[in-house]
């Protein structure tokens, strides 16, 4: 049905540039094509090889017929390089993996493949001491995704239109200006076209798509979170994002988004199920702890998201509201430690901890808010700090014996609800749960009515003066809103959904101290990984800061390697990142708009200047 | 005409208006400077008001103390009776809504949030509303939605309700201030330079947009530049000059009032400049011509300079004064209209 409309409109688009659609490289079409079906088909088959004689490489790449470790990703972006190269042909039934055109697609599968597979070689060559410990089938996968990557780079793409080198120019600037020719033309030759839009389906269909949708980002995740080794974890880094590239320049990202906009209640719904789902497909509580724990970053960072994505407002001292909530939850526990010697409910907890943060919330942003801008950042910083160090004197020695000082409130008990021990095991289907999988579930729970919150103070009158503010504090004033209050209620919300989280965390890191919450360290969260979450992730946007959580979660806590040198690696990614893609990973429409105008260029800016 | 026929003479014209806004002795000093001084101004329900002078002199100012921005420092602003309050929201809320001179939509917003947006003062939903959905909230949204595609179809953009504002051309942006700011359901609107920017077709479409918003029910205050649409427009006009209030009248008035015209022009080179001062000019500009080419004819021979060549080169100078002023004035003459600067 759909392949028939395509046929007519195909041959139609390449007609008024033939000369001009040629490759990086001067190769034929067809031999080029027949390069990346047969080296596509190469990798995969390849990774049922022997890729090094002995085990010592972790993941153990020596068995022949069963692919293992690394191979697993390589096979992976083989098989995507097959099915694009087979839709490219127009293979029936495979004509809706690239509904944005194959070729660019095609690109970034045979890129992920061939960085994957490379890594793994150059690391089993650096580790094990030399390519002499590569087997056959090593050398024969390395072959394969080159000839992959050369028969890609070989396809046929439009050509940007260059400005002339002028002949007259010193031969600095004659190469300036080649190089950037150079550098648009490689750009243009990974561009790809807009997807054709969804045609409707059963709303049946659709929602098995998006439960398949989720499915697999669980299985993405839990592969993720599981890896075992540093060179697996590395492995996945390249292969997912460049998978991801892949998948986002064949069109079907934009379709999914398409898809899960259209449902978003269920998406969401479908989204916190497959979370709910996590520990179930572990069979120890070792990653169901890092999973609390980006949890509760995660909860925090959406939280943030609605102070400075939202109205906003730069706080730079947000984990102090996750301190304020977590010695206070500590204080009411019935801890040996803690002075106060009570213990409450964890319903009455929350509620206490809740209520700190949003009385300190209220005590900061009373006299800051009503300034603007830099001030806040300033007095927000200050207030993080003179928390922590607040925590540090109370102490009994340089002041009253509240916190214990740098020791902190140590030995809180597990939480108990209705009888549910969070410390204990429980079995549930036949499936052991841990401890930390039991926080894993009250978190998410948090994190569902932060969610809420989020989603419905952003759609309303409220969420609109938020932005409205953002945007011209002035106008926004002139059409009626109290800038003060509508501020003030959005740093206090701000600050409580926090304190709800540091109830929870005091609980599942049994002791708080003071060094928990940093403006700046290596653990998150601490401020500057709590804003720079928000902005990775998509300020404004909902599933940003939670993807950008994950990630600067995971990043650290995989990568031990690393050790020093973290920051500086995290500095890095995130100048890279604001240069290339400032609207974050997950970007909404308007952000999306806002940073690159060229897509939808208003004609009218030059009018507007009179 | 007699300059004295102001607010006296017009208010008894039309008893059955009453007065929205009613500004008396409005002053306002920052520090030193004095930027508006005593200035009384009242905008009857159903009129269009314009508000002109040259640049500098207090007009914006005076626009920020009737919207609560400023507080005067001495007089006061009354809105049906009542005094102003001084928060710029409070004001709103009271029912005056403005535009700006430059545009100051929320870019990042769609046109139909930026409506929404100015409806605010009219919702009443908080925040625990919009968190437990209660009852009240979806018929709220839902009214506030109905008014704000209401006024995009009356000021022409409901098929572009879901653009951003920002990508809207100019005009369409200038509109959607507008409708923002009727969205808060005013009593009174104030214009500030609503055709800044604009070419004659677009102006003309605004007119109109103001005669309807009049229509409505809307009492409108305007400021603006352009003459040509002001006295078309407006009901009743008020000059500011230096901070003061020259004159008010109708448009006949005002155009034909010669401190108006010397507010605008400054004062005329010995009355208007009629055919004999042309005359004049001409005669003393060829003069000049033929005499600094003597004098150059005479300096090259290397005779002694007598003293008629400096004379002559005095001559040329006035003469060429008075062309600059007389060319530079003759546009800007009121009536003929500001020609459109974008």
């Amino acid at each position: 049905m759909t392949t028939t409309s395509e046929n007519t409109t195909a041959p139609a688009a390449p007609e008024p540039t033939p000369a001009k659609a040629t490759g990086l490289l001067p190769l034929p079409l067809t031999t080029a094509r027949a390069l990346i079906l047969g080296g596509g088909a190469l990798t995969v088959v390849s990774c049922f090889l022997s890729w090094t004689w002995t085990a010592a490489f972790p993941g153990d790449l020596t068995v022949y017929g069963y692919p293992g470790g690394l191979q697993w990703q390589v096979l992976v972006t083989g098989l995507l390089t097959v099915l694009f190269s087979l839709s490219s042909y127009g293979v029936k039934g495979t004509r809706w993996l690239t509904p944005a055109g194959a070729d660019a697609a095609l690109k970034f599968s045979a890129l992920a493949s061939f960085a994957t597979a490379w890594y793994t070689i150059v690391a089993i060559s650096v580790q094990l001491g030399g390519p002499i410990n590569l087997e056959p089938g090593g050398a024969v996968v390395g072959v394969a995704t080159l000839l992959t990557l050369i028969g890609t780079l070989a396809l046929p793409f439009e050509r940007p239109e260059l400005h002339p080198v002028d002949p007259e120019d010193d031969s600095w600037s004659q190469f300036r200006h080649k190089a950037a020719n150079g550098w648009q033309t490689f750009k243009a030759s990974f561009a790809a076209g807009q997807a054709r839009t969804l045609r409707p389906l059963p709303s049946a269909v659709e929602i098995l798509i998006i439960t398949g949708i989720l499915a697999t980002g669980l299985g993405i995740f839990t592969y993720g979170i599981g890896t075992e080794y540093d060179e697996l974890f590395i492995g996945f880094l390249i292969t997912a994002g460049l998978g991801f590239a892949a998948l986002t320049k064949s069109g079907l990202i934009q379709q999914a988004t398409q898809l899960t906009a259209k449902h978003q209640n269920l998406t969401i719904a479908g989204a916190f199920i497959a979370a709910a789902l996590f520990p179930f497909t572990q069979t120890d509580d070792q990653y169901a702890t890092i999973g609390v724990y980006i949890l509760i970053f995660a909860t925090v960072a959406l939280g943030l998201n609605i102070v400075v994505g939202l109205a906003g407002l730069l706080d730079l001292g947000y984990v102090a509201f996750l301190g304020v909530g977590a010695y206070a939850a500590a204080l009411v526990s019935g801890a040996p430690t803690s002075p106060l010697g009570i213990h409450l409910p964890f319903w009455a907890a929350v509620l206490v901890g809740a209520g700190a943060s949003l009385i300190f919330g209220v005590l900061i942003g009373a006299p800051t808010l009503r300034l603007r801008g830099d001030y806040l950042a300033i007095v927000t910083l200050g207030f993080g700090e003179i928390f922590r160090i607040t925590m540090m004197n109370t102490d009994g020695t340089s002041g009253p014996d509240i916190t214990n000082g740098s020791n902190g409130i140590a030995s809180i008990p597990n939480l108990n609800i209705f009888g549910f021990d969070f410390g204990m095991e429980h079995s549930i289907a036949g499936f052991t749960i841990g401890r930390f999988a039991n926080y894993f579930f009250l978190m998410l729970l948090i994190m569902a009515v932060v969610v809420l919150v989020f989603r419905r103070s952003g759609n309303s009158r409220i969420g609109r003066a938020w932005v409205a503010i953002r945007e011209d504090e002035t106008a926004a004033l002139a059409m009626g809103i109290n800038g003060f209050r509508v501020k003030l209620i959005a740093f206090a919300l701000g600050a409580s959904l926090a304190g709800v989280a540091g109830t929870v965390q005091a609980h599942v890191t049994y002791t708080v101290t003071p060094e928990q919450y940093l403006f700046a360290g290596p653990i998150p969260p601490n401020s500057a990984f709590l804003l720079a979450a928000v902005v990775l992730g998509g300020m404004g946007t909902m599933s940003g800061p939670l993807v950008g959580a994950a990630l600067l979660f995971l990043i650290p806590n995989k990568l031990q390697f690393m050790g020093d040198y973290q920051l500086l690696a995290f500095g890095l990614a995130l100048i890279l990142l604001m240069r290339f893609r400032p609207e974050g990973i997950i970007a909404n429409r308007r952000n999306q708009l806002e940073f690159h105008e060229n897509a939808e260029a208003p004609a009218t800016l030059a009018k507007a200047g009179a | 005409m007699t300059t004295t026929t102001t607010t006296k003479d017009t208010a008894p014209a039309v008893p059955e208006r009453e007065p929205v806004l009613d500004a008396r002795g409005v002053t306002m000093r920052f520090g030193g400077l004095t930027a508006v001084r005593d200035v009384n101004l009242t905008v009857n329900s159903g009129e269009i008001v314009g508000l002109i002078g040259p640049n500098g002199a207090g007009k914006t100012t005076f626009f920020n103390c009737l919207t609560g921005l400023y507080i005067p420092t001495e007089g006061e602003v009354r809105y049906k009776g009542n005094v102003l309050p001084p928060k710029s929201f409070k004001v709103t809320d009271a029912g005056i809504a403005r535009t700006f001179q430059n545009i100051r939509l929320f870019s990042n917003m769609t046109v139909l949030e930026n409506v929404l947006v100015g409806r605010h003062t009219r919702m009443k939903e908080g925040l625990w509303s919009a968190l437990l959905r209660l009852p009240g909230f979806k018929k709220a949204e839902a009214e506030a939605e109905t008014r704000a595609l209401e006024l995009l179809e009356f000021i022409g953009l409901k098929h572009k309700a879901d653009h951003l504002a920002k990508n809207l051309p100019y005009g369409e942006q200038r509109k959607l201030e507008i409708a923002r700011a009727l969205a808060s359901d005013p009593g009174l609107i104030l214009l500030d330079e609503p055709t800044a920017g604009m070419n004659p077709q677009e102006t003309r479409a605004a007119e109109e947009l103001i005669f309807a918003i009049r229509d409505m029910g809307v009492a409108v205050l305007v400021i603006e530049h352009d003459m040509r649409f002001i006295f078309n427009l407006c009901d009743r006009v008020a000059v500011l000059v230096q901070g003061e209030k020259l004159l008010e009248g109708d448009s006949q008035t005002v155009q034909s009032d010669e401190r108006v015209i010397a507010a605008y022009l400054g004062e005329p080179f010995e009355g208007a400049p009629g055919e004999e001062e042309v005359a004049e000019v001409e005669a003393a500009e060829a003069a000049a011509e033929e005499a600094t080419a003597e004098a150059t004819a005479e300096e090259a021979t290397g005779t002694d300079a007598d003293p008629e060549p400096s004379d002559a080169d005095e001559a040329t100078d006035a003469a060429t004064d008075s062309t600059e002023t007389a060319a530079e004035d003759t546009p800007k003459a009121p009536g003929s209209g500001k020609e459109n600067d974008a």
